[in-house]
Parts: structure tokens; C-alpha cells; sequence
């Protein structure tokens, strides 16, 4: 594995407050092969969106300690000086976001801040560089690019908002995207138009996508790898097919089994998972779910509470890793999760 | 934009009648006698009674309100009272349109008076302006970029501490020391564009203007800090710095714009009023303009130099307010006027 | 204009159907906000037409989900039951009342009847006012508690949407978001509704607090008998809460059914595209993937919306007839409305219009004058006769 695309290696992002050290991403690990796409999901406040803007190198320049490797095709980018890094970025790396409309300058054409994207990493005339992000709307699916790109984002509709920004992230043919939640303020057939527009491109463009989001949906529809995170650490980690056929982590468990669905059994009950996200900056000992976990019980000498556990291969799937103290997670899954969110499968897998 | 302009200038208009009318009917709300604060202090019952006939006052306010309009439409001859004109008409003096009445106590007309202080008020607005928000935005982004260090407390610090004096004490100040001991500049008395040249006119504004721009400065630091700082947090600056663009960039362009909307109502708001006079910077430096012509009518009770003052210190907020209205709409394409 | 709204409609709605047990009984409902010129001289050039003719009724303690997409008029709609809007048309019946005149003072015992749960749980709750005191507010306007007692009822409420009594003297900002939720939920029952109107109650929430809260509603809808107006975006969730969902797409019902027909046998080509585009866990799970209906484009303006269908634009099925004729929301099972001229399963559109006969038009949308028109029920409710897709007529059960 040491050949990734992109290692990212005991990553820490800590923001020094007034009420103590929130610790919104504490040492989080993985790989991303050039192609691929990973899905990474959790909650408000799990660290996924934190990991990645430091990813971009986003805290840079403010009081955010971050700390770890981030290797992206085998140099540091944590140990690139600021000048280094603002080059990288939105050429090699580049990030789309949530709500479009606010990531966009409301006082600028959305022509000028896509050719913008391009100019300040090529060195090109504006004419070339309006010419280029004309181009890329048509790319990204937006009707008569040429009269549009002269448009403020306001007059766009929300899907063409995001279509925009996609533009402006793929603008310069980076190696790697990120997505963070790019279709959670959109419309579901937007949605829809919008996640096949990113498969698409990711084909055309080769990029290795990441993709943040907290809906599960998603993920299950994009990613080839999977990461689930809680309170700033991966718990589970695997393609696509193993975190959605055979999960391993609690956390996941009653992520799953607490959304509702457009098809199976209605009569199936939504399995909360019990109480609150913890606090980061007072996160619980040991395995920071084990004051929600309905299987903390299962692990003698009360472990959860006082040990974190390491994220590893717990099945016959070496890839599979998962962070837990259950000794048996595929049988505690199959014996009593599985019932309760799809009792029409039992036995099935 | 055009008709957006007509339809906010016909309100205006009336909004402006209106004030008139109120002006009108509080001076003579007041118990004072405005006849006999004119006829001198030596005058006698019947001196004052034909002060009052012959200055109009003798009228219902609403009568007289309607002949100050009349003078606006159409132009009016003074002294008000006809037969007085009849008898001496040397002593007769017109008015043409828009006539804003003749004040008694100057023996000139409003308008005269007013287009005498006007320049005076406006150039010493025009140059604070231009020191005020060069420094009060260039401070702010400073302060902006350095938050929470040393440099942004010390600037914010001492554009309050310029604010927290009396803006007569700075003046005093600024004479006695950068003018008088230290001989910098020359001692301060206004000079027109026609009189000293551009050269001569902007020295002789020199400290009225400063004195004025230090009592504005704090409050342009502060908002520009906060709006800075505010439109640093965000989401498109995050798409800007996630496209590689360079913190000046950021700043220059992406955040000082959005800054712009509320700086431009606060310019607008603050020079209209600048525009109708600073009192006490101009009668600090003894400057006539409009301050100096607004405190010597109050004081002698001159009732149509007060209306004139009204009616143009109302235009100018009224304008203004017009103005940044359509300044909003060519910052932020969002604004649709209408 | 005071036209009274108790007797059933001129349009032939069903007698028989026992309407009694609808707390709700909406009725071509309309809310149009007007756009004004920029001249010198502002005039109304049009109308902006949020909701353009719904009519749908809510069983008393039961619930009828409101989805569509943003700008469909779900919202409105919702501000409209709770008379936060007044209707430009139609009338709105609650409990046996018409409620869509009604003035100020006739607004007050109405809203202790009908409460409202907001999506935000951020910005609908006073920062500055404790949860006590938020909780309490509805009980101290309304008079209906001695001043003593009020502490008492708010920690029973705070218990009830499961949160500790004793943090009654906290501020909001103490609490996390799904726990606003909660004191959002506790305020409005404190006046114990007939019906509350759910706006987007949980997407602002995380996956795992959405299911606790919607297991909280369902809860509470059980034991206060309360009638949910429950509208959302999110597909899923209103299958999980509503036994009866209505789809809106730009100011209309466009299909409406009770659950298991709306989401296994959709009729309405919108209906399917939007089922189809939602991504799917338990798809996944088995390690398939559905067939997405790719909709292009975006949904039109609604201050000029589309001739006939509004939906003719965007629709894969469209033909001549959808820009002519505004397809009537028609029965076609017992417990099943759609408005299209080609009502059918994926796949299994029918090639001719089945509204034609009805509306008396001929394939293209024409007037054909040897055509005798029905009248189609427009009202709320079902009637227990249908028009059988099967053999083209209207017929019996």
C-alpha cells in the first residue's frame, strides 16, 4: 500500500479554544489509489469535512495545529511551505462545496471566478481564460455556456450552481477532487443529475475523488472505498461492497439501521442510535461511541470504556478494518442487526 | 434605474414639503416672538407690532408657509407686507425662483446666504471625506489582517482614542500646535479654488478637514475590521483560497467587496450630513459655512435662513440616501431597484 | 366574497365517502404573491403562483405527507393551514370550521389547535428566552394555566419529548440540535393541537438524531391522537411517518395515495423520476443498483408556468395533448389520485390518453365536439367509485 496516490497518515487537526483543544480530526489513516473514489461519511462534527480542508491545507494560516502526513504522490504536503502549497492548490488538489451559492462571490459572474481558477495557475490572457471556462461549462452541462458564463450566481438554479462549481474545481485538471457534501442542499433529482455528472467526469478526468457526506444513500451509489468516522477518527474502513453487506462497527450498524428508505418493509422500525455526537473537546474514554453503543456490554472488564481500540482487520477481508472490541462482529451483525433493519434477508448473505 | 430614480426623487420632493411644513409649525410653537427678536431691543409695543406686519409674521403660520411656497414656485418680493412695499420701493428686493425667503437679520436672501456658505461646508466635507475613508479603510483591512496582534489593537485603540475627544478640543489642538508652535502648516482661513488655486484650497482645508476626519475614523476602522473580517469567514473566501488565489487577492478583491455595501450606506449617510455643515469644527476654525450660517440663525431666531437650511440639508440626506440606494444595486448585481 | 364552504362543491365531490373523521379538509387551495413592475409607477404584472389549486384532507389523528422539491409549495401550503398566509382561493376547513377567512381575533383559539415544528432548530428558538420560559410562552398567552402551575406542565412536557425536567432554567444554546428539536416539539404541544403542521422537522438534524425524533413524533401522535400535516423533501422519511403522501411539483398534486401504491406502483411520471433518483441504502446492501429517470433541466418559473401539465417540460412521456389540457388529479384506485394523461406504472405508460373521453378532447388536446365531458371530483378525499385504467371507464370497486 505504500504506492497510494494519496496516504494520509495519522492526521490531527486540533483547534486550541478558550475552552480547551477540540480535537476534530485525531489521527486518521488511509489510502486513496489514482480513479478511485472514497466515501467518507459521518456526522456533523466526526471530522470529515476538517480532515479534508487540511487536506487542501486549509488551516493554514490560522491557529489550527495540524500534524501527521499527507502524502500525495510521495511528497508531504504538510512540509510545503505556504507559496508551495497555495500552488497546489485548486491545480493538483482542488475542493467543491456544500452550498454552492454561498461558495460562490456574489458579486462576481460566475464566468469570472471560474476563469479566475484558471489564471491564477496558468499563465494566460483573460480572453483565454474566459474561452477555457466557457469550455468547462459546456463540459459540466450547463445550456448556452457562452451566454451563461456572463451570469451572477444568483441567476443560476441550484443543480447549475453545483454544475458551476465543478467547473471551477475540474478547471485545471487536478489529480485529486473533493467533495464536500456537494449535493446535500440540492434538490434529489438535482441530486441525481449531479452525481452522474461526477461519475462522468471522474472517468474523463482520471481524478481520485473523495467524497464527503452524511448521506449513507450516497456514498453507497459512489464510492468504491468507504470510511466511516466518529468524533475524529476513522471506525470502520472498506470498499463499497463490505461496509454495506457486512458491517462491522456499532456506529455503522445504527447508521443503518436508523434511516428510513424509499423501498423494502415500512413496517420496519427506525433503530435510533441512543443520545448525542460527543463533545470534542471532552470526547469519551476509550472507544469514544461506547456511551452509545447498545453492544459495549458484549466486551468484558468494561473495555470500552478505558481502552481505544485499534483499527483493524476483523474478519477474513484484510482490507476491511474496523475499530471495535467485539470479538465476533459478523455474527453479532448477522444474529441481531440484520433482523432488525432488513429482516427479509436473514440468511441471505 | 432611470424611473427607480424619478419615482425615490418625487417622494423625496414631498418628503422635503413636508419637513417645511413641520419647520413652520414648530418655530411658531415655540413661545418666542421672532418680530420683536428683529425689531432690535430698544423697540417699543408699537415698533414691534409693525416689525411683525411688515416682516409677515402677523399672518396664520399656515398662510405664511403657503407664501414661502409661493416663493419657491414663483419668486416673491421683500418685505412681505405689500402696502410697506408700495410706499418704499427702495427698500424692495426680489427674490426670483426657487426663493427661499430673506432673512431679516442678515438683510440678504436665504439663497444668498446659503450659496455664500455652501462652498465652504462642501469643500471642507470633500477633503475629510477623502482622508477619512482612505484612512479609515486602509487602517481596517490592516487591522483585519493582523487580528488580535499588537498592530490591530494599537489601530483600533487609537482611532477611539481620536473619537473619544471633542472634536472642538482636536481643533484647538491642531491650531495651537501643528499651525501656531510648530508653524507645519499656515495659519488655517479658507480659500476658494478662484482666490489660492487648487494648492491654496486644499491647504486651507487641511486641518478642518483632518479635525473632522479623526472624529469620523474610528467608526470606518471598526466597520471595515468587522466587515473584513466577517466576509473573510465566508464560504466563497474558502472557494478562494481553495483555488490558489493569494491572501491579497482574497483580501482586495474577493473581501473588501463585499465590505463595500455597508460602507458606502455609511459614507453616503455621513457626508450628506457633512455637506450641511460640521458647527463646531467651522466655528472652531471660523470658517462660515453652513454650521457657522445654522448656529447664528438659531440663535436670532431667523426663521427663513432656518427653512433654507432645512430644505437643503433634507435634499442632501434625501439624495444621498437615493444615491447609495443605486450605489447598492451596481455593487451587489443581486439588488434588483424597484 | 363570503361565500361558506360547509356543503359540498358544485364539482360532484363524493357524498358517500364518510368525510367526518378528516380534521383537515383543504380544497382548491390557491396562493398567488404578486410581482410588481420597476417603473415609475409600480403595477402588478403578474403573480407568482406558489400553490396553484390543491386539495387534499388530513384524518384526525392520522398524517398526510407533503413532498416535492424546493418551490413546489409544500411550505406555502403549510403556512397556509396554519393562517400564516392568507389564501388567495379556496377554503380550508379544520374541524368543521373555516378557517380560511377567518380575521385576528378568530386566529388565536385557532392556534392553540393548530401548532407548527419548524426545520431549523437554530433559529427557531429565542436565544435569550430559557427553554422554560419558550416551552411556557404558549401557556401564559393563552391563559390557559394559573401562573403556578405553568412550571409544572412545561417539565411534564419536557419529560414527554425526552428531555430532564430540571434543565427547564437552560438557554438553547446549551442543548445540541436534535434536543432543539425536542424543546421545538415540547412548545408546540404544550397547548395540546389537533394538528400540527411538521415543516422539514428533521432535515437539519443528523442521521442518527433524525430517527429519534421521528420515532418522538410517531410517539406522540399515538398517545395525543394528534393529525400530522408532515411536509419534506426527504422521500424516506415521509414514507416512514405518513400513511398517505401527496406529491407537489410546482404548485400542484400531481399523485396522491396512500404508501404502498404512491412508492411501489407510482403512476406519475415525476413521481418515479423522483423515486428513482433517491440513492438507496438497502439497494446497496444486496449489491445492486437501481435504474435511475434522468430528469433534465430545471423546474420552471412558477410566476409563468407551463401550458396544460406543468410538468409537460421536463417529462420523458410528454405528448401533444400535455401542453393543451391540464391533466384533472384523477381517481384511479381506491386510494389513488394522478394527474397525468398517461397514468402507468415504469414502463407501462398507456400510448393514448385515458383522460381524453373524460375531458372530451381528442388525442392532441382539441375540443372534439361529439364528445360528452365528465365531471371529474376535484375535492379532497377519494370516492369509492374510480376510473379503472384496466378497462378505460369509470366504474365501482
Amino acid at each position: 500500500m505504500s504506492e497510494a496516490f494519496l496516504s494520509i497518515r495519522d492526521l490531527k487537526v486540533h483547534f486550541p479554544t478558550t475552552d480547551g483543544i477540540v480535537k476534530a480530526t485525531d489521527g486518521l489513516s488511509y489510502d486513496l489509489e489514482k480513479g478511485k473514489t472514497l466515501g467518507i461519511v459521518g456526522e456533523s462534527g466526526s471530522g470529515k469535512s476538517v480532515s479534508s480542508s487540511a487536506i487542501m491545507g486549509l488551516y493554514r494560516g490560522t491557529n489550527a495545529q495540524v500534524s501527521g502526513q499527507i502524502i500525495l504522490e510521495g511528497s508531504d504536503l504538510l512540509t510545503l511551505t505556504d507559496s508551495e502549497m497555495r500552488d497546489m492548490r485548486g491545480k493538483d488538489v482542488s475542493m467543491i462545496f456544500q452550498d454552492p451559492l454561498s461558495a460562490m462571490h456574489p458579486y462576481y459572474t460566475v464566468g469570472n471566478q471560474i476563469a479566475e481558477a484558471y489564471k491564477v495557475h496558468n499563465d494566460v490572457s483573460k480572453k483565454a481564460a474566459r474561452s477555457r471556462a466557457i469550455e468547462m461549462l459546456d463540459r459540466v452541462g450547463i445550456p448556452q455556456p457562452d451566454r451563461r458564463v456572463d451570469d451572477y450566481p444568483h441567476q443560476f438554479s441550484g443543480g447549475m450552481r453545483q454544475r458551476a462549481m465543478i467547473a471551477m474545481g475540474l478547471i485545471n485538471d487536478p489529480k485529486l477532487l473533493i467533495a464536500d457534501e456537494p449535493t446535500t442542499a440540492l434538490d434529489v433529482t438535482v441530486q441525481a443529475q449531479i452525481l452522474d455528472l461526477l461519475q462522468d467526469l471522474q472517468r474523463d478526468f482520471e481524478a481520485a475523488v473523495i467524497i464527503i457526506t452524511h448521506d449513507l444513500g450516497v456514498v453507497a451509489e459512489m464510492a468504491d472505498d468507504v470510511l466511516v468516522m466518529y468524533a475524529g477518527r476513522a471506525v470502520e474502513y472498506g470498499s463499497n461492497k463490505e461496509i454495506f453487506t457486512q458491517p462491522q462497527m456499532p456506529y455503522t450498524w445504527g447508521l443503518l439501521s436508523s434511516i428510513p428508505d424509499v423501498t423494502g418493509d415500512t413496517d420496519v422500525p427506525l433503530i435510533p442510535i441512543p443520545g448525542n455526537p460527543p463533545s470534542l473537546l471532552n470526547p469519551p474514554k476509550g472507544c469514544a461511541f461506547h456511551p452509545r453503543c447498545p453492544h459495549r456490554d458484549k466486551v468484558p472488564d468494561g473495555r470500552c470504556a478505558t481502552e481505544l481500540p485499534e483499527l483493524l482487520a476483523q474478519g477474513s477481508v484484510p482490507t476491511h478494518l474496523s475499530r471495535c472490541h467485539l470479538t465476533d462482529p459478523d455474527r453479532v451483525y448477522e444474529q441481531e442487526v440484520l433482523p432488525m433493519i432488513a429482516p427479509d434477508r436473514v440468511g441471505e448473505s | 434605474m432611470f424611473a427607480y430614480a424619478v419615482r425615490r426623487l418625487g417622494i423625496g420632493a414631498v418628503l422635503l414639503l413636508s419637513l417645511t411644513l413641520v419647520t413652520y409649525f414648530l418655530f411658531f410653537a415655540v413661545p418666542s416672538d421672532p418680530a420683536k427678536q428683529a425689531c432690535g431691543k430698544n423697540c417699543n409695543e408699537e415698533q414691534i407690532e409693525q416689525t411683525r406686519v411688515a416682516l409677515g409674521y402677523d399672518k396664520p403660520w399656515i398662510a405664511q408657509w403657503g407664501d414661502f411656497m409661493t416663493g419657491l414656485v414663483k419668486g416673491r418680493d421683500f418685505p412681505a407686507d405689500e402696502e410697506l412695499r408700495a410706499n418704499n420701493p427702495n427698500i424692495v428686493t426680489h427674490c426670483a425662483a426657487p426663493c427661499m425667503g430673506f432673512s431679516f437679520v442678515n438683510q440678504q436672501t436665504v439663497n444668498e446666504i446659503l450659496s455664500g456658505a455652501f462652498p465652504i461646508s462642501a469643500s471642507i466635507a470633500v477633503v475629510a471625506l477623502v482622508f477619512w475613508v482612505t484612512g479609515g479603510v486602509l487602517f481596517g483591512i490592516l487591522a483585519a489582517m493582523t487580528k488580535g496582534s499588537f498592530l490591530d489593537r494599537g489601530l483600533v485603540g487609537l482611532t477611539l482614542i481620536a473619537y473619544a475627544f471633542p472634536s472642538f478640543f482636536i481643533g484647538k489642538f491642531l491650531i495651537t500646535y501643528v499651525s501656531i508652535k510648530w508653524g507645519w502648516v499656515e495659519y488655517p482661513a479658507y480659500l476658494s479654488i478662484e482666490e489660492g488655486g487648487v494648492s491654496g484650497w486644499l491647504s486651507s482645508l487641511f486641518l478642518p478637514a483632518l479635525t473632522l476626519a479623526l472624529l469620523f475614523l474610528a467608526g470606518y476602522v471598526r466597520i471595515t475590521r468587522s466587515y473584513v473580517l466577517e466576509s473573510l469567514s465566508e464560504d466563497y473566501i474558502r472557494t478562494a483560497k481553495a483555488k490558489g488565489l493569494s491572501q491579497r487577492t482574497m483580501i482586495f478583491k474577493h473581501a473588501l467587496r463585499a465590505a463595500l455595501t455597508p460602507l458606502v450606506t455609511m459614507i453616503g449617510l455621513d457626508f450628506a450630513g457633512l455637506l450641511g455643515g460640521a458647527i463646531i469644527t467651522e466655528n472652531v476654525f471660523a470658517y462660515n459655512g453652513l454650521g457657522v450660517v445654522a448656529l447664528q440663525s438659531f440663535t436670532s431666531d431667523d426663521l427663513p435662513t432656518m427653512v433654507g437650511l432645512v430644505i437643503l440639508i433634507g435634499s442632501f440626506v434625501i439624495l444621498a440616501n437615493i444615491i447609495v440606494d443605486i450605489l447598492y444595486a451596481v455593487i451587489d448585481p443581486r439588488v434588483r431597484l424597484g | 366574497m363570503s361565500e361558506t364552504m360547509s356543503t359540498a362543491p358544485a364539482g360532484g365531490a363524493p357524498a358517500a365517502e364518510p368525510e367526518d373523521d378528516a380534521i383537515l379538509q383543504v380544497r382548491n387551495l390557491k396562493m398567488y404573491f404578486p410581482v410588481k413592475s420597476t417603473g415609475i409607477i409600480r403595477r402588478t404584472i403578474g403573480h407568482v403562483q406558489a400553490v396553484d389549486g390543491v386539495s387534499f384532507r388530513v384524518p384526525a389523528g392520522g398524517s398526510l405527507g407533503l413532498v416535492g422539491e424546493s418551490g413546489c409549495g409544500k411550505s406555502t401550503t403549510g403556512r397556509m393551514v396554519t393562517r400564516l398566509y392568507e389564501p388567495t382561493g379556496g377554503s380550508i376547513m379544520f374541524d368543521g370550521q373555516d378557517i380560511t377567512k377567518i380575521n385576528a381575533r378568530g386566529l388565536k383559539p385557532l392556534r392553540r389547535e393548530i401548532q407548527m415544528i419548524f426545520q431549523d432548530p437554530y433559529t427557531s428558538l429565542n436565544p435569550r428566552h430559557t427553554v422554560g420560559s419558550i416551552v411556557g410562552a404558549p401557556l401564559r398567552i393563552h391563559g390557559v394555566l394559573p401562573k403556578d402551575k405553568v412550571l409544572g406542565r412545561v417539565q411534564e412536557l419536557l419529560e414527554i419529548v425526552g428531555l430532564n425536567p430540571e434543565h427547564y432554567n437552560r438557554y438553547p444554546h446549551e442543548f445540541s440540535g436534535g434536543q432543539r428539536q425536542r424543546i421545538g416539539i415540547a412548545r408546540a404541544l404544550t397547548l395540546q393541537p389537533k394538528l400540527l403542521v411538521a415543516d422539514e422537522p428533521v432535515s437539519a438534524l443528523d442521521v442518527s438524531i433524525q430517527a429519534q425524533v421521528i420515532n418522538l413524533l410517531r410517539d406522540l401522535q399515538k398517545e395525543f391522537n394528534i393529525a400530522f400535516l408532515f411536509i419534506a423533501h426527504d422521500l424516506a422519511v415521509v414514507r416512514h411517518f405518513c400513511p398517505e403522501v401527496a406529491v407537489m411539483y410546482l404548485g400542484k398534486i400531481v399523485e396522491v395515495g396512500d404508501r404502498e401504491t404512491l412508492y411501489n406502483h407510482p403512476n406519475h411520471p415525476y413521481t418515479q423520476a423522483l423515486l428513482s433518483a433517491v440513492p438507496d441504502v438497502s439497494q446497496a446492501t444486496i449489491g445492486g443498483r437501481r435504474e435511475r429517470i434522468r430528469l433534465e433541466g430545471d423546474v420552471p418559473s412558477p410566476i409563468n408556468p407551463p401550458s396544460g401539465c406543468r410538468f409537460r417540460t421536463r417529462c420523458p412521456i410528454a405528448k401533444d395533448i400535455c401542453a393543451a389540457v391540464e391533466p384533472p388529479l384523477l381517481q384511479i384506485g381506491p386510494r389513488h389520485k394522478v394527474a397525468c394523461h398517461f397514468p402507468g406504472e415504469i414502463g407501462a405508460h398507456p400510448t393514448e390518453p385515458v383522460t381524453q373521453r373524460l375531458l372530451g378532447v381528442d388525442a392532441h388536446g382539441q375540443p372534439d365536439p361529439g364528445a360528452s365531458p365528465v365531471e371529474i371530483p376535484s375535492g379532497p378525499g377519494y370516492s369509492d367509485t374510480w376510473f379503472d385504467l384496466r378497462s378505460n371507464a369509470l366504474g365501482r370497486s
